[in-house]
Formats: C-alpha cells, structure tokens, sequence
C-alpha cells in the first residue's frame, strides 16, 4: 500500500484502479461485482428528497467524530429533517497531494460505518487528487436521496402559535469540539462533537402520533440553535419564544463557551434537531424522542404570535433578552 | 469547569431582587449607578438584569470596554501596519471589525493582508517563532487586565532574543477616564459597581478615591448576574446606612492591593505615555502605556514608521456620550439605524462588551415589545 496520496491516484490509470478498489469499494461495498458502472441505478416510486452538501471542516478528525462521519451524517440529516427516509449517497472527494493513506482509509471506513449506523448505502462516488496548496487535506461532497411518506407534510406555514418547540439534546458540542481540536487555544476540555444520524429520532417523532402533528423541523448545523429559531421564526412570520433553563448543554462545553465568550446558542450542532410539533402533541414527541436514544431530548421554548419574526429567551431570573442572527462567522470551516 | 452554576441560582437571584426592590422603596428616590466594565454591561444585558430592577434604580453604562475606547486613528495605524510587506498582523477577534477611516482589519484581511486572530498575546509570540521570515505584530488593547499577560509575553519575546516580534500597544489604565467622567460638569451619578477583573490586578484599594475625593460609593464586583444584584443591594444598603464607601463584593478573587507579581511586570515592561487619546474622551494625560525603554525593540511604533495620524471620530458617531453615560445606547442618532453591528459606525456596537452591542443584541426587545407571555 502506498504511504501517501500522489497525483498519479487521481490520474485514472492503474493507481486510480488500485485506490477505489482497495480503499473505497472495500470499505462501501458494490452492487455489480462484475462491473464498475458509471452510474447507480435506483428503483423507487413516490415523492423524493434530493440533498447535496460539502464538508471542509479543520481539522479532519476531531473528538467524537472525523469529516467522515459529518459527510454521512450531515446528508442523512437534511433529508431526515425534510420528514423523508435516507436511502441513497453519493461521496464525491477532493484530495489533496500527500495526504497520508492511512488517514484516508480511516475516515472513508468512518463513513461506511456512519452509513451502516443510519441505515443507507453509498451507491455513487468520485475521487480527484490536486496538487498540495490546492485543498487543505480533504474535502468531501455528499449527495442523498431519501423517500418520503405521503402522510408527512412540513412547511413554515403550517406552524401556529402555541405550537412547542422541541430541541432533540444538548446544544453546541461540535463547534466546540472541532475549535479546541485545532489546538489554537491553550485550552483542554473533554469536549465531543454530537455528529450523528438523526432519521431514527425522525422516524420515532413520527411513531409518536398523528403525522399533521409535526409541522417543522431544521438539523441546527452551522449559526447553531439560534439561528435556526430565526429562520423559523422569519419564515413564519410569528415569534418564538425559547426557555433558557430548558435548553441542554454539557456543563463543560457551557464552562469553555464561558471562558472563550462564545454564545453557545450560534454555536454548531451535527447531531442535534429542531421540531416544532402541536402543543398536544409535545409530551409524547419528547417520550418518543427519549425513548429512541435522545435522553435529553425536550420542550424548549414555544411558537408565539407576537412579534413577529423575533427570537427572545427567557432566562432563569425571569427576564428575556433578544436572540438575533448571528454576525459575520465567528469558527470558519466547522463542518 | 461547574464553577459558575452556583452565580446563576434563580431563588437566590430572586431573594436579592425582593431585598433591592424593599430597600429602594425606603429610600424613595432615584439612583443611578454606573457600572465600569463592558463586561459587566454585557452580563446586565444578556441575563436581562434591568427588568428586574425597580424603575427608581438605573445602570449607566462606563468606559470600560476596551475595543470601544481605542479612537479611529489607532485603528488606521493598525490596518497599516496589516498592510506592511512581511508583516503578520495578530489582534484579538473584536478589533477585526472595528472600522477605520480606511476600513477595518477585516477588509484588510480580504484585501491579502496577512490578519489572524488570536485568544493569547503568547499565541502571537508563537506565530512569530513558527515564522521566523515574518515579521509578526500584536495588537495589544485592553486595561491593567489584559496588559500583564502583553507584559509577560515580552518578557518571554526577550528572553528567547526574537527580532520579529512587536507590540502595538494600546493598553490604558482605568482611573484616569474614571476621573474624567467624575470631573464631567452636570453628570449625574449615585455610584460604581467596580470593575472586577482590573481589581484583580490594580486591588481593589485602586478605586478608594471614589469615596474618599468624590462622596460616591463603589463595589468592585464580579460578572456573574448575582455578582451584579449583589452590589446593586450593597449600593442601596450604604445609601441606607448613609455611607460612602468602597467596598469589595468580588472578594472570592480580588485582594485589597491586587496582584503584585502583575504589577511588578507592568512596571518593568511599561512606562505611561504623557497623553493617549481616548474615543469619546479625547486626549488623557498619563491614561495609556507604552513600552519601557528596556523593551522599546519590540514596541511597533518605534519599529515601523508609523503614519500617526489622528482623525476625527465619525461625525455622527455619538459613542463618547455612551462611553461617559450621558447617553443611553437607543438615545444615540444613529443607533439601529445608521449603526448596526453587521456595519457599525461606532466601536461601541462592534465589541459585545459594548453599551450598543449589547443593547442592539439582548436589551432591544424590551423597548420594541412591552411584554411577551409565555405561560
């Protein structure tokens, strides 16, 4: 095995052959055993979702979780949280010069673990190799495709007020895994990024009742919680109220916002979902979502009429402040 | 890291605003108390402190925040400086958007200067080792707090002999404004809550000459939103008892005469400049700190020609009036209109430490809607 990366891996000759063969089909798998066909052919009927998303994130493996993982994951979730059931991925990779072999190997075996995990098959891919400086390592293109129940219908208009907001866990933990992963700061923490697949929690939201019931839902990736609530409450045209003290966040990833003054509210999340369901609907979506795994799954706030397009947070004391967009990009390269 | 649940106790937190909320209504008059620290203006805000005070108590805010008192001429020498062949240009993450008369460091970045931000004057340090072709700049801002650890990082810079290693110093010292506001004619204050985090170096003895020349009591205070109450309730209780005096309720970390071994180091690396101009406040004698004779090859002013030039504030920019609590955030001209964070005008709606900032992202709501229900 080659140690390192070299443009002769992505030149389509023989090195190319040796790299999809021992690194990507070993590790993915391949319908045709006899033939590498130029593209996937699928059988599915009834309404799909089609995704696509790249991943950049510095560094390339970090506690909890590598761009791997995030490829797979992040896909999976944006048609999850679209209410469809994930089937289908594409990986497309851009690798830079040099990159170490192994460490490519690790995380394309992170990412047919990740698509086991969340129950999909990486059906399609490419690989193309560019001269050092031109990519930072590693970046990765995923694309998904997902089927969609008739019965499920999401929208911003379909939320009123009253309706609960419920977060599915703990707030935060990527961005700031992968930010003390650079090894900028003179700051250790045991801090994990949340990456997961989300459709298993979708899938039990939806067991939970009556499908109507689930009006909305956004996987909170970058700008965090806070801004998804703002797109939420923009695209509705209604307010939306969160409760500071039932918001989850990991006393050490809370201690390490503190200390950077970073609000953990804008920071990323790659596990961690959004769903506004009806008021009577709440208490059995969070026993649902608990009882899938999402332990700290809970109501945090509430969708109110007025005003409009605002996010406000009430806090322990009682007083409530504005949630706004977040400015500029505080973490570049997150995901 | 579970050190700041404890400070965040709601039944606390209620209990002490029931004692303010007595203890004001005895005292039947309006008090207005101006808290120092950006830091604590942003605690204020974000917890949504000013609601649970009664209407007769008022926090005004001061000049304690170090990105909104650095004045645009500073901010042009440093995108200068950005802007010089070879140069890495360290600052920390506030100062990038700052504007200037010619743009802010940001713009510089995007323009190819070579800008990075980092947490730690030692993370530059760490730059210029790493890069020894480069020459590597820090901006250094901030009051006695954050001045040690530039102090410290030169120590180092000297001590490993680094020629590619310079300092733009705009720290400054805390009782010179403190003394410019108080000598401000027509200025209506009842009281401090004094700026914890520079007490830890300066002590908290430093600010004893708010009582004892200027009949104001002061309570060096911590940043956690009961640290805040709980000086607000020693405030009204020294009214009550009819005192006047300085007293320390962050003493779980401040010590009367501060940190010696910071102070030693700020000796030996600084020397006060005659004068530093100040946003808002215009020149201060003595206010700022320049590099001592001993390390004067690492101060950037003395390295690089700098331009130097002063320039005028914004003209609409009323950020000075915030700066001295003559003017709330919303009552500036320009505020949330002109001036927003996404492009400020001022200083004081760049840093979250800022009177504007922290208004324009947490306090705006209560202005724009009376009341909001939630149960």
């Amino acid at each position: 095995m080659d140690e390192v990366i070299t443009l002769a891996h992505g030149a389509g000759g023989k090195a190319s052959a040796w790299l999809i063969d021992e690194v990507f089909i070993s590790a993915f798998g391949r319908d045709n055993p006899a033939e590498l066909t130029d593209a996937a052919l699928l059988a599915a009927s009834g309404r799909l979702a089609f995704s696509t998303d790249s991943y950049v994130v510095n560094p390339i493996r970090f506690p909890g979780g590598s761009i791997g993982e995030l490829a797979v994951n992040g896909t999976v979730n944006d048609l999850a949280v679209s209410g469809a059931r994930p089937q289908w991925l594409s990986a497309a990779f851009v690798i830079e010069e040099g990159l170490g072999m192994g460490e490519l190997s690790a995380i394309v075996q992170a990412m047919a673990a990740a698509a086991k995990r969340a129950g999909v098959r990486i059906v399609t891919g490419d690989t193309k190799v560019v001269p050092r400086g031109a990519a930072d390592k590693l970046f990765i293109t995923t694309a998904g495709i997902g089927l969609v129940p008739k019965s499920r219908m999401l929208g911003a208009g379909r939320i009123g007020a009253g309706d609960a907001v419920i977060g599915s866990g703990p707030i935060a933990g990527h961005g700031m895994a992968v930010l003390l992963a650079r090894g900028d700061l003179a700051l250790d923490a045991d801090i994990r990024s949340d990456s997961a697949p989300l459709n298993g929690l979708v899938e039990a939201l939806y067991a939970a009742g009556e499908p109507s019931a689930v009006r909305w839902m956004r996987d909170a990736t970058r700008g965090g919680l806070g801004t998804v609530a703002n797109e939420l409450a923009r695209a509705a045209g209604l307010g939306i109220l969160l409760d500071d003290e039932r918001i989850r966040i990991d006393p050490v990833v809370r201690g390490a916002c503190d200390m950077l003054g970073i609000d953990p509210l804008y920071v990323a999340n790659e596990g961690f979902f959004v769903a506004v369901v009806a008021a009577d609907a709440a208490d059995a979506a969070v026993r649902a979502l608990r009882g899938a795994g999402a332990d700290q799954a809970g109501t945090i706030g509430q969708v109110i009429a007025e005003p409009p397009g605002i996010v406000a947070i009430r806090n322990a004391f009682g007083g409530t402040r504005l949630v706004d967009m977040m400015i500029g990009d505080p973490l570049p390269r997150i995901c | 890291m579970r050190f700041v649940d404890e400070f965040r106790d709601p039944t606390a937190a209620k209990n002490l605003v029931r004692a303010i909320g007595q203890t004001a209504e005895k005292l039947g008059r309006e008090l207005r108390f101006m808290e120092i620290c950006g830091g604590h203006t942003h605690t204020i805000y974000r917890h949504g402190l000013e609601q649970l005070l009664p209407p007769s108590v008022e926090f005004v805010h001061g000049p304690g925040c170090p990105v909104c008192v650095i004045p645009m001429g500073r901010v042009d020498d440093a995108v200068w400086l950005a802007h010089q062949e070879r140069v890495i240009f360290t600052t920390f993450g506030d100062m990038m958007r700052v504007p200037g008369t010619q743009g802010s460091l940001l713009q510089a970045q995007a323009q190819g200067a070579d800008v990075r931000f980092v947490y730690s004057p030692l993370d530059a340090l760490k730059i210029a080792r790493d890069n020894p072709g480069r020459e590597v700049v820090f901006f250094a801002v901030g009051f006695e707090t954050t001045a040690p650890s530039t102090a410290a990082t030169l120590v180092q810079a000297d001590r490993l002999g680094l020629e590619n290693f310079s300092v733009f110093s705009n720290h400054v010292l805390i009782r010179p404004p403190l003394e410019a506001i108080l000598g401000t004619a027509g200025l209506r204050l009842d009281g401090f809550i004094g700026p914890g985090h520079v007490a830890t170096v300066v002590g908290s003895d430093h600010f004893g000459f708010i009582p004892a020349e200027h009949r104001l009591p002061v309570v060096v205070t911590g940043f956690e939103p009961l640290d805040i109450l709980q000086a607000v309730d020693m405030l009204l209780n020294q009214y009550r008892d009819q005192r006047r005096a300085l007293e320390n309720q962050y003493s779980r970390v401040v010590r009367p005469a501060g940190n010696a071994a910071a102070l030693q180091l700020l000796a030996e690396v600084f020397t006060p400049r005659e004068t530093f101009e100040w946003r808002g406040l215009g020149y201060i004698p003595d206010s700022g700190y320049q590099l001592a004779p001993a390390y004067a090859r690492f101060d950037a002013e003395r390295r690089f020609e700098l331009p130097g030039q002063r320039v005028a504030d914004h003209p609409a920019c009323q950020c000075g009036l915030v700066l001295t609590g003559q003017l709330k955030p919303w009552e500036c001209r320009v505020f949330a209109r002109a001036c927003t964070p996404e492009r400020p005008i001022g200083t004081c709606m760049v840093s979250p430490e800022g009177a504007c900032a922290a208004y324009y992202n947490f306090g705006r709501l209560h202005r724009e809607a009376a009341s909001i229900g939630m149960g």
